[in-house]
């Protein structure tokens, strides 16, 4: 019975796990948290933004989304706090500040 | 209406290889491998088979082109030896656990050092831990059979599969044969399609991840009910194969064993010198007998143990040393089959062959005295034993080695 | 689709706007360069094609395909640590011949990660081989300068001077005594229709323009990408892209490649900094600034400034080295 990479899991067994441990679904990494990482969290000043871009290749995390030639905020499922794009930001437009937990 | 012809067991492995026509071969040199690429590059060059062959800079990148085309989905072959086969070691592993069906032939010579060309099975025996299913051939017509059944038992299991010859003794030794017409062969093996591989265009397909501990061995244990489950794939594959050619396989061969008092268990081109053994002790009225394993791995404990206890005292031939202070692999693994039996034979250890050291009539006359002796005293005496090497405390056998031996 | 530079023009913002190829939630270290150098170049793919990456055991591949976890929305294939070449040469092979059957319709290209452990060390030979051979992929090595998958361990890719845990600072030694090897240069003398040295810097053209290049020429191709790793290099994550800027600034790493046997510097520094800019910022090489070690500093310049002009030869006579 194969079974998706969203129901595998430490507690599966030798006849559920997928053959030769290979992985037929894309990018399951998603499902990943690893924004739970974070000591510090970027916040998106978007008044400050003039979506020049830069910030989002420098994202090793690829925690900054694009969709129609904006920059939308972060992705904090993903987003692990390293504060590059912070530093690369021209305008101001990110800002590092420590993160509250919840 | 099969084909008659004279070959050597290098050509006979190559010549199969182009009838399954395999998609890609990544090869690098070793003696007495090296003529099954060589073999197959002539196919090429003349446009007898549609396969790209990858000239690697070394065995361990023959296996790594080998697993990336076979993980891409293409039906991919190889051949080597000895520090060859030793080089890919490492790979061998992570072919069988990522389950492709890499076929590959393995020309059997000895692991340096010192270093020897010649024939034994330490380099095959050395790698008999890695997940592949390992056959072994007496002739030039077993390889080549073998090998046509290897490309169907991988693909069916999901298990790289490695089909072993004795090195020089048959890989060139010119012998009659009968092959398979090409059309028949292709219809056997049929063409590789994988359920996923990396180029399928629905989904993609990622091989060969870091396995933490809670994974790892629920992998393994897959792995390992994979090899347990070829054995009824390997009998049907056999027996399809007994319907296209009436040549008959399973996982070992019996040869007079049915009315035997005591027997041999050998492996590769030296069952036909024990079989000649058994044939003039046998014309002298003595009830002996021999087993020709055939398949390694899996190994069939339970038939050949059931085989063994035919007899009352049974002497186990290995061509390779495990050091292991307890005998050889095949005795080990055989011993340990009768283990829990009652009624069980008596069951010797001889290391032979080493470095391609002659083993011939004679001295399977005299291992078969060794096993009367035994016969009649119920005393097995030594276990481990040796046969072929000179050894200062007989003097009088110093030509045990048998340079001077005039028997062929 | 074949490279034409004739009527190629780089536009971040449209690059961006590109589904991403490398999705997050893989455990590189926060701020790792690995991740970045890998983005980059999956992002100069066409959008219609697919790709099989392959990947040397590294930092890399630990952290995007752990089971049963794989960033990659495309194909991947990982096997052992010094053969990402020769697997590389087998996927492509495959490809070709599949293709060729009819089997196969989409177009595929063909990329290896290896770091430069895999890569400038124990995958040297299977580089080669596949280099040699012609097969029509890219490899790319992300160098970070050691083997920091197992604990940043020298390689020959580490810096002199550079404090590493098998070159340790200590009253008996300097650091890694020899030179950083010119991995770049091997490559060249393979005669290969196309190589480059780059970086992540400034707005990604000379990363996304010189990984297009490779991806879209055809033959092997090889990129070496200075990828700095915060961990080893000992350094604030955040200043990853100004450490990028001062290793192309001060000439430790130039940008240049080697187009169909033509070498082509794609950056100049318009004020060539000092070697002390670049060193002064990262910990592996903190004791260089202790008193009596000043030789370590000029050593290292002169060794920077050898290489330059090395390049610039190169590079001004169309000649080889």
């Amino acid at each position: 019975m194969r079974k998706t990479a969203k129901e595998i899991n430490e507690r599966i067994t030798w006849q559920d796990i997928s053959i030769g441990a290979e992985i037929i679904e894309p990018a399951t990494s998603k499902l990943v948290n690893t924004g739970d990482w974070r000591v510090n969290m970027p916040v998106f000043k978007e008044e400050n933004c003039r979506q020049c871009m830069l910030c989002v290749p420098y994202c090793p995390d690829s925690s900054i989304p694009v969709k129609d030639g904006k920059r939308l905020d972060f992705d904090f499922m993903h987003c692990k706090g390293c504060g590059i794009c912070a530093r690369v930001c021209p305008f101001d437009a990110i800002e590092m500040v420590k993160e509250e937990k919840k | 209406m099969s084909i008659r012809d004279r070959m050597s067991g290098n050509e006979a492995v190559a010549y199969a290889m182009k009838q399954v026509i395999p998609d890609v071969m990544g090869a690098f040199p070793i003696t007495p491998s090296t003529e099954i690429p060589q073999y197959f590059s002539d196919y090429i060059a003349n446009g007898e088979v549609d396969t790209e062959f990858v000239a690697v800079e070394s065995e361990h990148s023959a296996m790594s082109v080998c697993m990336g085309a076979s993980a891409a989905g293409a039906r991919a072959v190889t051949a080597t030896s000895s520090a060859g086969l030793a080089y890919m070691w490492e790979l061998l592993y992570v072919v069988s656990s990522a389950r492709l069906p890499v076929t590959m032939a393995v020309v059997n010579r000895a692991l340096t050092g010192p270093i020897n060309i010649n024939n034994d099975h330490s380099d095959s025996m050395g790698a008999r831990d890695s997940g592949w299913i390992q056959i072994y051939a007496e002739t030039n017509q077993e390889v080549y059979d073998n090998f046509i059944q290897g490309i169907v038992i991988a693909e069916k299991c999901r298990l790289p599969v490695m089909i072993c010859q004795d090195g020089f003794i048959t890989s060139h030794g010119v012998s009659n044969i009968e092959l398979v017409e090409d059309d028949k062969v292709s219809k056997f093996v049929g063409e590789y399609a994988p359920e996923n591989y990396l180029l399928k265009h629905e989904n993609p397909l990622a091989v060969g991840p870091y396995g933490v501990s809670p994974y790892y061995m629920e992998v393994k244990r897959q792995q390992a009910q994979a090899m347990k489950d070829s054995m009824p794939v390997i009998k049907q594959t056999a027996e399809k194969f007994c319907e296209m050619t009436d040549r008959d396989y399973g996982f070992f061969e019996e040869y007079m064993m049915d009315d035997a008092d005591v027997a041999l268990v050998v492996i590769g081109s030296s069952a036909g010198t024990a079989k000649e053994a058994v044939d003039r002790l046998r014309a002298e009225n003595k009830k002996v007998g021999m087993i020709k394993l055939r398949v390694f791995r899996p190994f069939p404990r339970i038939p050949l143990s059931r085989a063994m206890c035919k007899v009352k005292a049974v002497a186990i031939m290995d061509k390779a040393e495990s050091f292991s202070n307890s005998g050889g692999p095949l005795f080990n693994e055989a011993r340990n089959s009768l283990y829990d039996l009652s009624g069980k034979p008596y069951a010797i250890n001889y290391i032979y062959g080493l470095g391609g050291r002659d083993i011939t009539v004679e001295d399977f006359y005299d291992i078969f005295q060794d096993l009367y002796v035994i016969y009649y005293t119920d005393d097995p005496g030594d276990v481990y034993r040796y046969v072929g090497v000179r050894d200062s405390r007989f003097p009088d056998a110093v030509d045990l080695g048998r340079e001077n031996d005039n028997d062929i | 689709m074949t490279y034409n530079s004739e009527t190629y023009k780089y536009d971040l913002k449209r690059e961006v706007e590109k589904d991403e190829r490398l999705a997050g939630g893989h455990r590189l270290c926060a701020g790792c360069g690995a991740g970045i150098a890998v983005r980059g170049v999956l992002r100069a793919l066409e959008p219609g094609d697919k790709a099989v990456i392959t990947n040397a055991t590294s930092c890399l591949e630990v952290s995007t395909f752990m089971y049963p976890y794989t960033a990659y929305e495309d194909s991947y294939i990982h096997s052992a640590f010094e053969n990402a070449g020769a697997v590389t040469s087998g996927v492509e092979t495959a490809y070709r011949v599949l293709k060729k059957k009819g089997k196969i319709k989409d177009n595929f290209k063909f990329i290896a990660f290896g770091g430069d452990g895999g890569t400038y060390d124990i995958g040297l030979q299977s580089l080669s081989g596949a280099m040699e051979r012609g097969h029509d992929m890219v490899y790319v090595c992300y160098d970070n300068e050691a083997y920091m998958n197992t604990g940043i361990q020298r390689s020959s890719a580490t810096p002199r001077f550079a404090d590493a845990t098998t070159t340790p600072v200590g009253s008996c030694s300097p650091g890694k005594i020899q030179n950083k090897k010119n991995l770049t240069e091997i490559i060249a003398a393979h005669n290969i229709p196309y190589l480059a040295q780059t970086t992540p810097f400034g707005n990604f053209r000379d990363l996304h323009e010189k990984a297009r290049k490779a991806l879209y020429t055809e033959g092997p191709a090889f990129l070496n990408i200075l990828a700095p790793c915060p961990r080893g290099w000992r350094y604030e994550a955040e200043d990853f892209a100004e450490i990028c800027r001062l290793a192309v600034d001060t000439c430790v790493w130039p940008l240049y490649e080697v187009d169909h046997g033509k070498w082509k510097l794609t950056y100049e520094p318009k004020k060539k900094l000092p070697v002390e800019d670049f060193l002064s910022r990262q910990g592996r090489f903190r004791h260089m600034f202790r008193k009596g070690n000043e030789w370590m500093i000029e050593e290292t310049q002169q060794y920077i400034d050898a290489q330059w002009n090395r390049l610039l030869r190169a590079v001004n006579t169309g000649k080889d080295v």
